[in-house]
């Protein structure tokens, strides 16, 4: 077997199954999770909660009085790490080539030089999140195997295209095979993982800014 | 303007060769420099190359050809006119080629059977096509079966060298569902060292560089895991494309009509192979270095690797799946639906047998607790 049939399983049987699973397992979740339902609050809200929930969909992403002092390297590096994922995943060229092929959607790219900054502020920010989750005393009492499972899932993806971008430690067409694989070990994981909160997050920030304006608290 | 011949022409050698088709030492020299920086050798060892060649032995060649289109004898004989060609067949001597040789028959098998006797040990041979295992009648010369050729042929040679991506891989004839049992050469002969040139067809300097350079150092070049040249396999098409700064600042054409083909930008989105393709299109180039396919507004096809020809369709980006569909992914979609469905009624009804099974407690309960 060559690199290139590799390759070729990697981008054709392989990722199949691993979108079938990502989607439907997506589905499933979501289904699951509102499934579940709430029960009528019966209560008299305490105010008036008009858009409360979109607008905390977006608050929240911004940062909390005092958190800098509080816990500077998880802010920090989180929001690195979301924003290097974000236009390493959605701007570098041939990741849109992948978007338009399966929803016909296109958007203009950023110069690789740019995608690959993102990207490598990404993995440093992954790697120093690691390290503060093994230094501090709380997060690694908290930290459980499906904590580690994700940061693996995720990391992998990211080290993989960079490494196959600059051509290192191995030929470049299995190295693009490899990275395709843990694409699809991260689309297979992500829907029964804390990775699911890709999609889980603007609807639980909707339900509890709604909720929160209820009780008062409004956005 | 051809200058005089070199003046140390030995009879038999090609430089007596060159001598009669008034070939000047000049013009031999810019040829071997050429040669030797394709084959990414110093710059002083163009004369060395010159003086060697000139003085070896014209090379004994067996040229056999198999399951195979001819594409390959086309391009090395109608490109680079007039020079590449014409010192190619000066420096060699072409003892048995089907379409090139005069003899046919009877005569043009002795005429491999008395090269074989003469150069026993020495002679190169060279194949295009690939060879079928299943009925020996898909292919067959002279009435014998390629396999069988190519045994007997393969037991005298120096070494043999794979012209073409079906001798060196397979090619098409190889590709699935592969009809004919089609196998390249690497995997009848294992006692031979073996060069692989794939391409379909393979640049013309390839070639002449790989003799050139058996000429000059009577052996093989450096070779990589899949018997290639390193110095012409050495780099993808993509690194050495002029359209890379392109891709590096993500201008992509989208169609083949639209602005960017126009403007020359990367063809990666239109299906360009040239990411997981070696080969040196990019720099040595066709038709007297011309051009080449992504020049002319193709993206390249991989046509040089291990089955391209089931590495997915042309005109789709690396990137993308090869065949996934968005029908599939409703599908997908759809029983996500399903199971999702079944997940929320079965826990539903769970959390309502558990309300049902709840003992209710009442105040009176409470307070009768309270005595």
């Amino acid at each position: 077997m060559t690199h290139l049939d590799i390759l070729t399983f990697a981008r054709g049987s392989a990722l199949n199954w691993a979108l079938m699973v990502f989607v439907a397992g997506v589905t499933l979740r979501l289904f699951e999770i509102l499934g579940f339902g709430r029960k009528a609050d019966l209560a008299k809200p305490r105010a008036p909660r008009v858009g409360s929930g979109w607008r905390t969909m977006f608050t929240r992403s911004l940062p909390e009085p005092g958190i800098l002092r509080r816990d500077p390297v998880t802010y920090i590096s989180g929001y690195v790490f979301h924003s290097g994922l974000f236009l390493s995943l959605f701007f570098f060229g041939p990741h849109i080539a992948f978007f338009r092929s399966m929803t016909g959607l296109s958007w203009p790219g950023l110069p690789t030089a740019l995608t690959d900054a993102a990207a490598v502020a990404a993995i440093v920010a992954l790697v120093v999140l690691l390290a503060h989750r093994l230094n501090n005393p709380v997060k690694r009492m908290l930290s459980g195997i499906g904590d580690y499972v994700a940061w693996t899932a995720t990391l992998l993806p990211l080290l993989t295209g960079y490494m196959a971008y600059h051509h290192l430690l191995i030929e470049y067409t299995l190295m693009l095979a490899l990275h395709l694989f843990s694409v699809e070990l991260l689309l297979v994981v992500l829907p029964f993982s804390k990775l699911l909160h890709s999609f889980t997050l603007f609807i639980s920030r909707w339900y509890n800014g709604d909720a929160f304006a209820r009780k008062g608290v409004a956005s | 303007m051809k200058q005089a011949a070199p003046p140390d022409t030995i009879p038999g050698t090609v430089g007596e060769g060159l001598a009669q088709h008034g070939i000047s030492r000049r013009d031999f020299l810019q040829f071997c420099t050429s040669l030797a920086a394709m084959l990414a050798l110093p710059p002083a060892m163009a004369s060395v190359m010159a003086e060697a060649i000139s003085r070896a032995k014209r090379q004994s060649v067996i040229w056999l050809s198999f399951q195979e289109c001819t594409g390959c004898t086309e391009s090395i004989t109608r490109s680079h006119s007039p020079t590449l060609e014409s010192l190619m067949f000066d420096m060699i001597s072409l003892d048995y080629h089907h379409t090139l040789q005069a003899a046919s028959g009877e005569a043009a098998e002795h005429a491999r059977m008395q090269a074989m006797k003469d150069n026993e040990g020495k002679y190169l041979v060279i194949v295009d096509g690939s060879i079928p295992m299943g009925n020996p009648g898909y292919s067959a010369i002279a009435g014998i079966s390629n396999h069988d050729m190519l045994v007997e042929t393969a037991k005298g040679a120096a070494a043999i060298v794979a012209v073409g991506t079906c001798a060196a891989h397979g090619g098409i004839p190889h590709a699935d569902p592969n009809p004919t049992g089609a196998v390249p050469v690497s995997e009848i002969v294992k006692d031979k060292p073996i060069i692989n040139v794939p391409g379909c067809p393979p640049i013309p300097v390839v070639m002449t560089g790989v003799l050139a350079h058996f000429l000059t150092f009577g052996g093989i070049p450096e070779l990589d895991d899949l018997g290639r040249p390193k110095s012409f396999y050495g780099d993808t098409i993509h690194d050495r494309c002029y359209r890379r700064p392109f891709y590096d600042q993500g201008k992509f054409a989208e169609t083949f009509d639209d602005e960017g083909a126009r403007q020359g930008w990367c063809l990666f989105k239109l299906g360009c192979k040239g990411p997981v393709t070696y080969n040196a299109c990019a720099t040595a180039k066709w038709n007297d270095g011309t051009s080449f396919p992504i020049q002319s507004g193709h993206g390249c096809i991989g046509c040089s690797e291990p089955n391209f020809w089931d590495a997915g369709p042309f005109y789709k980006p690396l990137s993308t799946p090869v065949s996934a569909t968005p029908a599939m992914l409703a599908a997908a979609a759809a029983a996500g639906v399903a199971a999702g469905v079944a997940i929320t009624w079965h826990n539903r009804s769970t959390k309502a047998r558990a309300n049902a099974e709840h003992a209710k407690v009442t105040t009176q309960d409470l307070k009768r607790e309270e005595k």
